[in-house]
């Protein structure tokens, strides 16, 4: 084994390349919480940090797990996901009001976030299944619009837009990657773009129309629903090339920053070390990221293959959305920034993709040997 | 290998199909983290000013301060308005968020009395929001701090040290210098809405010079920079911006000698105007009674403002300026001055049988003056001699003189106004009633009456004009002029009256009882005592009702020898020139020459009249207020009969 005898076997055979890239991260998160509440340990960054190394020994927990039991709980998950999302819905309407979250006590969970890499599970099992001659068939198709209609349905009743449109997106690449012919994604980006008009005049509820308005023209309105995106980019803007200092951003301890400790966490850390804080974090991610698609690539099974690939889209697909919205390059939809901002139950997604991946890198080293 | 068309598809081939698409993804996820940290280094590099700047706009806000307002100090450089530092405490309504708790912690902090408590709670009422509510001002150190240590529990309420404004000689340059007090909603409008007008503790220029000098007294607010969060709060101060303080304002007037004139006037309605002849200098401008302009600054009282707005001898108007009054005699030097442009030789006599027929109508005169030269006409002040040779001479002459000598003209002041009168003229009259001067408006005119009226300012130019041969502009603030050209008539004609109003007070003239007591110098005069009403019977409004009596009139210069100085004193309802006026004038020439006697004399008067101006001022105040209570009290108890009656 490597490193002899000094250090146990279990921890040795963890994947340090990444699990580094997630401490930076997680640490990155904890001294911007710490600097966003004006040098405080409370109330943001302590409980980050006992979040994360409680997820993050979950993760190592999964990470422990046969990929096979993946594929093989793949429903019975989906199953208990759809119950979550049901039961949110009801207690929320028994309460009064709109839900998305589960109070377990210790923390507040989001089915709809749980729901992510369960469907990736659900899809990398119905791929798997599919033979490779029948991939560019209907039947390829179809069961993927009944897998997701009804979490979606549950999702939308909440109504999270911004979890819907990530479970979409994110299914959508692992249809492209599981071999589905490219006429059917060009097409359907030519189709979308058709009917976006008419998402936006019908669909669309008027505060999420009127974000849609601001984020195309933020200025507008500096005062009023364009508020976040502008104070977002005074953050970053202002932060320069090499920030304020920490702990000196102005934008985030005078509170102008909305959010500063959840979906801008990125601004405030912008505005404390400036573009070169920012840039680390995005090569961070970009190396997380890395690591992701090369377990997918080294994967055999195609089952590990898919689910590798689902899992890291998901965690891409926060960071990208966040990244865009912070940057004034998307809506503002309340999505965190994975490992960084405050909040368990992203927290816990993230983990439970690192974990899943780690199961799968764990897989593949094996084989390797 | 992936084929076009049929494609057989097999694992390995999908398998492959997975690696090139997942690399594309993965590439694109590159050019996406790539384009992130471009945009990013576009608005933290690129982009970095402007957002600095929209940061510290977020950050920073700028509070001014008010300006100190420039001194006004008299010709010696002695300070007539300045600055007393003054800690006081505003509401801003804008900010108020629980008044009744707010107020109630004040009235407790700073002890105030319940009627200031229902007054500030009226004005907030009012309040336009923006407009500060003085709460308190001139507060001691202790209760400001006290006030400054609770700050955070008192939204809404500002406290600051400013300057307030002070006039050292109170009520006796009320007039001359105006007040100064908070912009109301008009002027804050006026000035595009500038945040200074509105700023606590900013004082804009009200009346007199305070008003028209504004923008030079004024200054450049400072600011001081504070960091605050986005709720609002303070988190510190930043660098402050001292305030330029305006620039001071030195006057042509002497301060002494304004005072002392304000007092002399006693607790008579009327005004004393002061010129150097030789320059046009004002030393003197007063106007009484007046008001204390140190009451207007902190926002004057209701009552305070009744009072002044109801009394019948109008403290609230600057006469010096603005009072309009026939001159009566006071007008025959210039009428005489008019004789002799028209070719009367002064040695031509008149007799006066105590009147002057002109057809059917007789003018009266005074007394039986008999024969008259021009020197003793104007001496005893023959009507006769004037009606005659102002009938000989005509209007046009005498009309053309008096615009020349200052009458119905506006003269270039920083004044807020100047009611000018009237110098009638055949032009005017047709003008004015569309009907043809007749020969006795000439009459008239040539004796002060009629049409004619003017105001004291008009007719201390008039006696410096003639004092001096100069065509002397009269001026308030001491700046470079021009050296007064000599006017276009010749030295014997200003010899010829000068003489005969050196009669009027060191001969056989009316004011002889007011000759100056100093050792060499000797004052020339003319007396004058304008009718308020027309005479009815033989009452000649020597007596009755204060109001109908006549206004006394003076004008003089002095020393004859070598004229320096002139002077007009009106007495409103003074009942004559020689008896009101010239006693006054005397006293104020007086001055110029030997303080400690003017001084003196001064003394004596303000004993018999019972205290010093302010003294006086304020034994009024109490007198009316309770006056004014005792009324409300039998109204109050009328009225409970009445509705106990009603029952």
């Amino acid at each position: 084994m490597r490193g002899g005898s000094f250090v146990p076997a279990p921890v040795a055979t963890l994947p340090w390349r990444m699990l580094w890239i997630v401490f930076a991260l997680a640490a990155a998160g904890f001294l911007g919480l710490y600097s966003a509440a004006g040098g405080s340990l409370l109330p943001w960054a302590a409980p980050h940090a006992v979040r994360f190394f409680a997820f993050l020994g979950m993760a190592i927990v999964i990470s422990r797990v046969r990929t096979d039991r993946f594929h093989d709980l793949a429903f019975v998950a989906y199953g208990g996901g759809l119950i979550l999302l049901v039961l949110t819905l009801m207690l929320g309407a028994i309460g009064g009001g709109a839900r998305s979250w589960l109070d377990l006590g210790f923390v507040r969970l989001q089915p709809s976030e749980l729901m992510k890499p369960i469907i990736v599970f659900v899809l990398a099992r119905f791929y798997s299944h599919v033979p490779p001659r029948e991939i560019r068939r209907w039947s390829a198709i179809w069961p993927v619009a009944v897998f997701l209609g009804p979490p979606l349905l549950l999702i939308l009743l909440q109504p999270d837009l911004g979890t819907a449109m990530l479970i979409i997106l994110n299914t959508i690449a692992l249809m492209f990657l599981a071999g589905l012919p490219l006429r059917l994604f060009i097409g359907g980006a030519v189709a979308v773009a058709a009917a976006l008009p008419t998402v936006y005049f019908s669909l669309l509820l008027p505060h999420q129309r009127e974000r849609v308005l601001i984020f195309l023209n933020p200025e507008a309105d500096p005062l009023g629903a364009g508020y976040h995106l502008s104070q977002s980019k005074i953050a970053i803007g202002s932060g320069g090339i090499f920030g304020k200092g920490y702990l000196n951003g102005t934008q985030s301890h005078l509170e102008y920053l909305p959010e500063q400790h959840t979906d801008f966490v990125f601004s405030a850390i912008a505005e404390d070390w400036g573009l070169i804080g920012g840039v680390v974090l995005i090569i961070l991610f970009f190396l997380l990221l890395r690591w992701g698609w090369s377990v997918a690539l080294e994967a055999k099974d195609r089952f590990d293959r898919l689910a590798a690939s689902g899992l890291t889209l998901t965690i891409f697909f926060y960071i990208a959305i966040n990244l865009m919205m912070v940057m004034g390059l998307a809506p503002v939809v309340g999505i965190p920034l994975p490992l960084v901002s405050y909040g368990g139950s992203a927290m816990l997604t993230v983990m439970i993709c690192l974990g899943a991946l780690m199961a799968i890198d764990r897989r593949n080293r094996l084989n390797r040997r | 290998m992936k084929r076009r068309g049929a494609p057989v598809i097999t694992e390995n081939s999908q398998a492959y199909t997975f690696t090139r698409r997942a690399l594309v993804l993965g590439a694109a996820q590159g050019v996406l983290a790539a384009g992130l940290a471009a945009r990013m280094g576009y608005i933290s590099i690129a982009e970095n000013e402007r957002y600095n700047l929209l940061s510290d706009e977020n950050r920073i806000q700028m509070r001014l301060i008010p300006p100190r307002r420039g001194w006004i100090v008299d010709r010696h450089g002695q300070p007539i308005a300045i600055n007393r530092s003054d800690f006081r405490v505003d509401i801003i309504p804008d900010r108020l968020k629980e008044p009744d708790r707010v107020l109630g912690e004040l009235a407790r902090l700073l002890q105030l009395p319940p009627d200031e408590l229902e007054r500030i709670r009226h004005e907030l009422k009012q309040a336009a929001g923006y407009q500060p509510v003085p709460v308190a001002e001139n507060l001691a150190f202790d209760k400001y701090s006290a006030v400054m240590v609770r700050l955070p529990e008192l939204s809404g309420v500002a406290p600051l040290r400013a300057f307030s404004r002070f006039y050292p000689d109170g009520a006796a340059v009320a007039h001359l210098i105006g007040y100064v007090g908070t912009p109301n909603k008009k002027e804050y409008e006026a000035e595009n809405k500038s945040p200074l007008l509105i700023t606590p503790g900013f004082k804009i220029g009200k009346e007199g010079l305070e008003k028209t000098m504004e923008q030079r007294l004024r200054g450049k607010p400072g600011a001081q920079r504070v960091e605050v969060t986005a709720r609002g709060a303070l988190v510190r101060q930043l660098t402050t911006l001292q305030d330029v303080s305006g620039q001071p304002l030195p006057l042509t007037i002497d301060g002494g000698l304004q005072t002392f004139a304000a007092r002399r006037l006693g607790d008579e309605s009327g005004s004393v105007v002061v010129i150097d002849c030789l320059t046009g200098d004002i030393l003197a401008l007063a106007s009484m009674p007046a008001y204390d302009p140190n009451s207007f600054t902190d926002g004057i009282s209701q009552n305070e403002w009744k009072m002044l707005s109801q009394d019948e001898r109008h403290p609230l108007i600057n006469k010096a300026l603005n009072g309009l009054y026939p001159p009566g005699s006071t007008f025959k030097p210039m009428v005489a001055m008019a004789l002799l442009q028209a070719g009367i030789d002064p040695e031509d006599r008149i007799h006066c049988p105590g009147g002057f027929q002109l057809g059917s109508r007789f003018f009266r005169c005074l007394g039986r003056h008999g024969s008259m030269t021009m020197h003793t006409a104007l001496a005893r002040s023959c009507n006769t001699y004037f009606y005659a040779m102002g009938r000989r001479a005509g209007i046009d002459v005498i009309s053309a003189m008096g615009k020349t000598l200052g009458f119905g003209q506006k003269f270039d002041l920083p004044v807020v106004s100047q009611n000018y009168g009237t110098m009638p003229s055949a032009e005017w009259k047709k003008r004015k009633y569309d009907d043809d001067w007749s020969q006795s408006d000439t009459l008239n005119t040539s004796i002060g009456q009629g049409y004619v009226i003017v105001n004291p300012l008009q007719l201390a130019v008039m006696a410096s004009r003639i004092a001096s041969g100069l065509n002397v502009q009269p001026r308030l603030l001491r700046e470079r002029h021009p050296a007064p050209a000599p006017l276009p008539f010749t030295k014997e004609h200003f010899e010829t009256v000068r003489s005969g109003m050196w009669e009027v007070v060191n001969g056989a003239g009316t004011a002889g009882r007011s000759r100056l007591e100093l050792p060499g110098i000797e004052m020339g005069g003319k007396t004058g005592t304008a009718q308020v009403r027309r005479i009815v019977g033989t009452q000649r409004g020597q007596s009755g009702d204060w109001k109908y009596r006549d206004h006394g009139l003076f004008v003089c210069f002095a020393p004859t020898s070598n004229p320096r100085y002139a002077a007009s004193v009106v007495i409103e309802h003074g009942m004559g020139g020689a008896r009101a006026a010239a006693p006054v004038a005397k006293d104020v020439l007086t001055y110029l020459f030997d303080k400690e006697r003017a001084m003196a004399s001064l003394a004596k008067f303000e004993e018999q009249w019972g205290g010093t101006l302010a003294q006086r001022m304020e034994a009024r105040a109490q007198k009316w207020l309770a006056e004014k209570a005792a009324e409300k009290a039998r109204a109050g108890t009328a009225g409970g009969a009445a509705g106990a009656a009603g029952r």
